[in-house]
């Protein structure tokens, strides 16, 4: 406490400038990271919004809460915020952005004007969307299938396509910073293998966003052009083919699960060897599974068409192309287990929002493998178990990393301490709130619910009802960090340079970092997470 | 550079105000200019996979429906096409002209390359222009006055339907006009960088502007050289 | 509430026993590797918990372990996909000579057809044991039928036929759902598939027979819409002639060589210049807009019945255009 005065005193980019201008017009990729925090927090809190009536509208079989359309609106508006405004955008816009330049020993990205535009144009899209919502909404599901969404709905396709065909471009910028910034940027001595994992996944994910997401601006494009102008490009009565949008929806749709996980992959990569007190086991191979998800994971879209009508063989190649991806993953899991062998564990609020990761995100890729699978994808396709698999890996997987990443670096970019024994408490509630709510979805879907049912058949109520209180709980894990994080700004300790005593160059600038992040620039002299140079964390930070 | 330790400043803050051009985050001019070249030519990557989504549509629904495609490619006005791609060739030219300019210093060469070449660019628009009015005129043009029925009976052999020809004209508009959009982007940073070149902010040290702008003109113009064969040549055989 | 708390659906298909084995397979598997590493890391976590003076090892890696563990779940994988695919590929091939029902969704019902002649609605009357195929199109948007207790599922398109088949093995009433998002009533696109010892279902097949058979109510279209003028079946009219044409190859005016399955004869009523049959001009009209599907139904049942038996497979679920056919009829 004594250094109390001497810290608040020193320029730190929070205290640089004052004044909302200094905010809206800034270059520094800190700042930036913050502003995005602020807005996709605000979409994640919509989403939720919407999951909230979903699970209100399920607890009775009969559709006795809202209208069927309604409830149409609200499981579409769910996904599209929830995927395009929330889950794609987070850990790179936040952690990315702050993290990357300063992980590489530089002072900014390549690009920090793009930087502070590709925020602008997610704020734009984003205000787009909510004036599609607050008019109407939209109820086409989020994979907008053809002919229904082209043709035959009644609510504002336009407006939703428009506003997501834009904030693809955010996604795009952010990803081309990233990718010029690992490969122009980097410090003296800090090569390729020395990069922390962390940026590696970056790496990967920035390719997928720029390779990938054109596609999605593309085919959304023809989409609202086909409703503006009644082209007909996807009307079979006009010749056209439905199962063609299918094609170029998914063609950047399913490479986009990888832009939301592997970010949080790279989280657990940086938290699990801090909190082992070793280095990352398998530096190279977790290293090029990164790479290797991002290329293979273009190669297996047409496996969410299994059913759709494609031909028999092309079905067999996806699916063998599916299990393959798997791979890499499994890779990951395996080392980061191998990590804590014989490591010095500690059970830190990010470690635990890493041991959730590591289970829940094994669950969801395993019942991947399900899906992959032909003669049981033709079951389970379109029911529950699809819903449960894929929150499995997104939030128990991508919003956890998320999580557990906001706690680890939140001294470097607050600089302060959250309460500990209220983190782990949130991190135990988000577990055991999250299991309740999708693991009896595994179930129902299996025993046939379809997705997207306002209304069901009586017999699967249980599980429905079990799902609802477990989301009632996820909700309260989700709301305490919103509070304690707020009031840490305030009354948390003050954090000192290296809390955890982790390796890596953003924790040897002051926390929070100054405008240029490094005084002089770095010169890199040794690997990745060597660990066994560096003291343990002080006891007392890991305490309240 | 100790008593400015603390304040947040970087000490490279000095170098940088002898090159007001370098951006304070880059260590030294040619850091900038290969990340903003190779920033272009991962952007040209995203526009190949944008133009990508309606070449894959175009190319599964060509193959469906060959006679329509075909009857549609030759509606439209080859000599208006053709001297398009000259015209883009030679702006192209104009443009990669400039950029030499630029490298030699030559500020009054640079500043008539670059508005030749936006002379270029907007000739090609009015052509362009000029043949959506025509198809237009004829109710080719994808709206609801859409009707196909003049190629339905020029092409008595074919017995076309015209639902399919619809498809054939969705997509020409759809690409063209994204190329254009292009187009007129492209022509909008140019005149932009040619009032900068008119006003000597470049020098033979730093004109990246000028080709990261150039590698953008050159890969619309590439765009453009796939599509003139795709849509104006499908089948054009002397009697077809 | 708990009345009636399923925990592993019905199986009444044949289909459903091996793919219920088949996912208890996975289970396994999954369960094994979810226990392998929750155990590991509780086990790492605890053994190797945070403890003073103690330090942590320094390990880089084990080229072997990565290899092990990229091979094992490989070979394992590759159990999977394989009987994934064979169960998947049996699936998707019907048996030549199934029961066949015509079905026609549309936002938000189901419409079914017997050859037979009766008709339903959000009902499907099947017998037991007997393989049954299922052709189907949309009015309008995506749907897809789906009846859990069979393991059976295939969307249904707009503009085209796609298929699919089973063979109910235990009398009952089954679910039947809509599972591609439609509309507003996607959720109550429900229905049952009822499945009937054959004695009864015999009796319930009589009693809906009055107003014939799909194939008799075509013909009448097929006169009532002047198909028999060009095609004749006494003499070679304008148009070819039809008896034995269903389920065998045909020579097109261009050279290619297609099946003729329904999603040909479907094609041929609705863009007849796409497939021009050899040594015949262009000259049919197109009926796109003057028949609906069922009655589309009616005139591919009709002229299935000018066939003998089909000599090849029928066609494979999903696949457009003929299965023999060397070049895709529609866009897939």
């Amino acid at each position: 406490m004594a250094t109390a005065a001497v810290t608040t005193e020193r320029k730190n980019y929070l205290n640089a400038e004052y004044g909302i201008r200094s905010w809206l017009l800034t270059t520094d990729h800190k700042r930036i990271a913050l502003l995005y925090l602020l807005s996709i927090t605000f979409f994640f809190f919509v989403g939720g919004f919407f999951a909230l009536l979903i699970r209100l509208e399920l607890l009775t079989p009969a559709g006795d809460l809202m209208t069927a359309d309604m409830y149409n609106k609200a499981f579409t508006m769910h996904g599209q915020i929830m995927v395009f405004f929330f889950l794609i955008p987070s850990i790179p816009a936040v952690l990315g952005n702050f993290l990357i330049p300063m992980m590489i020993g530089a002072k900014d990205l390549a690009f920090p004007r793009i930087n502070l535009l590709s925020w602008y144009i997610y704020v734009a899209a984003g205000l787009l969307y909510l004036y599609c919502l607050a008019t109407g909404g939209v109820d086409t599901g989020w994979t907008f299938y053809t002919p229904y969404s082209s043709l035959f709905s009644n609510t504002h396709v336009v407006e939703a396509g428009l506003a997501i065909f834009i904030v693809g471009f955010s996604s795009i910028l952010t990803g081309l910073n990233f990718v010029v910034t690992v490969h122009r940027m980097r410090a003296p001595g800090m090569t390729w293998s020395r990069l922390p994992l962390f940026v590696w996944s970056h790496y990967a994910t920035s390719i997928i966003m720029l390779l990938g997401t054109p596609i999605i601006a593309i085919t959304l494009l023809l989409v609202v052009l086909e409703r503006a102008l009644n082209l007909g490009i996807f009307d079979p009565s006009r010749g056209g083919d439905p199962v063609l949008f299918q094609h170029l929806f998914w063609f950047y749709s399913h490479p986009a699960v990888y832009i939301m996980i592997l970010p949080s992959m790279a989280v657990i990569s940086e938290i699990v060897p801090c909190f082992s007190r070793k280095r990352v086991f398998g530096y190279t191979f977790v290293a090029a599974s990164s790479i290797a998800i991002a290329a293979i994971g273009f190669l297996v879209w047409a496996h969410h068409m299994f059913v759709a009508g494609i031909s028999l063989y092309s079905a067999l190649v996806f699916s063998f192309l599916s299990f393959m991806v798997a791979i890499p993953s499994a890779v990951k899991v395996f080392n980061w287990t191998a990590t804590m062998y014989k490591g010095s564990i500690s059970f830190s609020t990010p470690m635990l929002y890493a041991f959730g990761f590591i289970g829940l995100f094994t669950i969801g890729g395993l019942t991947g493998l399900f899906l992959a699978t032909l003669g049981v994808d033709v079951h389970v396709h379109d029911t529950y178990f699809v819903i449960a698999h894929f929150h499995y890996v997104m939030v128990g997987g991508a919003v956890m990393g998320y999580l557990g990443g906001i706690h680890f670096w939140w001294p470097k970019i607050s600089g302060r301490m959250y309460p500990e024994a209220w983190g782990r408490l949130a991190a135990v509630i988000v577990f055991l709130g999250f299991n309740l709510t999708f693991f009896p979805q595994f179930i129902v879907g299996y025993l046939g619910m379809p997705r997207r049912y306002w209304q069901y058949p009586p017999e699967f109520q249980v599980y429905n009802v079990l799902s609802t209180a477990g989301a009632s709980i996820l909700a309260v894990g989700y709301l305490l960090p919103m509070v304690y994080l707020l009031w840490s700004l305030r009354y948390g300790k003050l954090a000192p340079d290296n809390p955890w005593q982790a390796t890596g160059l953003e924790w040897k600038t002051t926390s929070p970092p100054p405008t240029f992040n490094f005084e002089e620039t770095p010169v890199v002299t040794w690997e990745a997470y060597e660990y066994e140079t560096m003291p343990m964390p002080d006891e007392v930070t890991l305490e309240r | 550079m100790s008593d400015r330790a603390g304040t947040g400043e970087s000490p490279l803050v000095l170098e940088h105000e002898d090159r007001p051009e370098l951006r304070h985050h880059f260590a030294d001019v040619v850091q900038q200019r290969n990340a903003a070249s190779l920033g272009m030519w991962w952007f040209l990557g995203t526009e190949i996979m944008f133009f990508g989504g309606m070449f894959c549509g175009y190319l599964v629904y060509r193959r469906a429906y060959f006679p329509e495609f075909a009857a549609g490619s030759r509606s439209l006005s080859l000599v208006a096409g053709t001297v398009n791609t000259a015209v883009l060739i030679c702006s192209s030219l104009t443009v990669a002209l400039a950029v030499r300019a630029s490298q030699l210093g030559k500020r009054k060469l640079l500043v008539s390359l670059l508005l030749a070449t936006m002379f270029f660019g907007v000739c090609f628009l009015g052509i362009k222009g000029y043949e959506w009015h025509d198809e237009y005129e004829h109710h080719h043009a994808p709206t609801f006055y859409f009707n196909a029925q003049d190629l339905v009976h020029n092409n008595p052999n074919l017995h076309l339907d015209p639902q399919r020809t619809k498809i054939f004209f969705s997509l020409y508009f759809a690409l063209t006009g994204v190329h254009a959009l292009h187009m007129i982007v492209g022509i909008g940073i140019f005149s932009v960088i040619t009032f900068m070149a008119w006003r000597g902010k470049f020098t033979p040290e730093y004109h990246t502007p000028i080709e990261i702008a150039g590698l953008y003109w050159h890969f619309v113009d590439i765009v453009w050289i796939y599509l003139f064969p795709l849509l104006y040549l499908i089948d054009r055989r002397p009697g077809a | 509430m708990f009345d009636n708390l399923p925990l592993w659906p019905t199986g009444a298909s044949v289909h459903a026993r091996y793919e219920d084995w088949l996912f208890i397979f996975l289970t396994v598997i999954s369960v094994a590797m979810t226990v392998l590493i929750f155990g590991a890391v509780a086990i790492f976590s605890m053994k190797y918990r945070r403890r003073h003076g103690r330090e942590a090892a320094h390990i880089e890696g084990s080229l072997l372990l990565e290899i092990a563990w990229s091979v094992a779940p490989l070979g394992i994988m590759m159990i999977m996909f394989a009987a994934g695919a064979l169960l998947y590929f049996r699936m998707r091939t019907p048996p030549t000579d199934s029961d066949q029902v015509y079905v026609v969704a549309k936002q938000w019902m189901w419409k079914l057809q017997h050859m037979e002649g009766p008709r339903e609605i959000n009902q499907l009357h099947v017998p037991v044991g007997r393989d049954i195929e299922l052709i189907m199109t949309s009015q309008d948007v995506i749907h897809s039928f789906f009846v859990p207790a069979f393991r059976v599922k295939q969307d249904v398109i707009p503009g085209r036929y796609t298929t699919l088949w089973f063979r109910a093995t235990r009398p009952g009433t089954y679910h039947l759902f809509c599972a591609q998002y439609c509309g507003t009533m996607h959720s109550g696109m429900i229905g049952e598939v009822v499945v009937m010892d054959p004695q009864d279902y015999h009796a319930w097949m009589v009693n809906g027979a009055a107003n014939g058979t799909l194939a008799q109510t075509g013909m009448t279209l097929f006169q009532q819409l002047g198909c028999n003028t060009c095609h004749r079946t006494d003499v070679q009219g304008r148009g070819p002639m039809l008896n034995g044409v269903f389920g065998h190859p045909v020579q097109l005016e261009d050279g290619r060589v297609v099946n003729a399955d329904e999603n040909y004869v479907r094609e041929s009523i609705m863009s007849p210049a796409a497939k021009v049959v050899s040594g015949f001009k262009p000259i049919m009209p197109s009926w796109q807009g003057q028949v609906n599907e069922e009655q589309l139904n009616q005139l591919v049942a009709y002229i299935k019945s000018l066939s003998p038996a089909p000599e090849g497979p029928a066609m494979t679920s999903g696949a457009p255009g003929g299965t023999q056919s060397q070049e895709a009829q529609q866009p897939k």
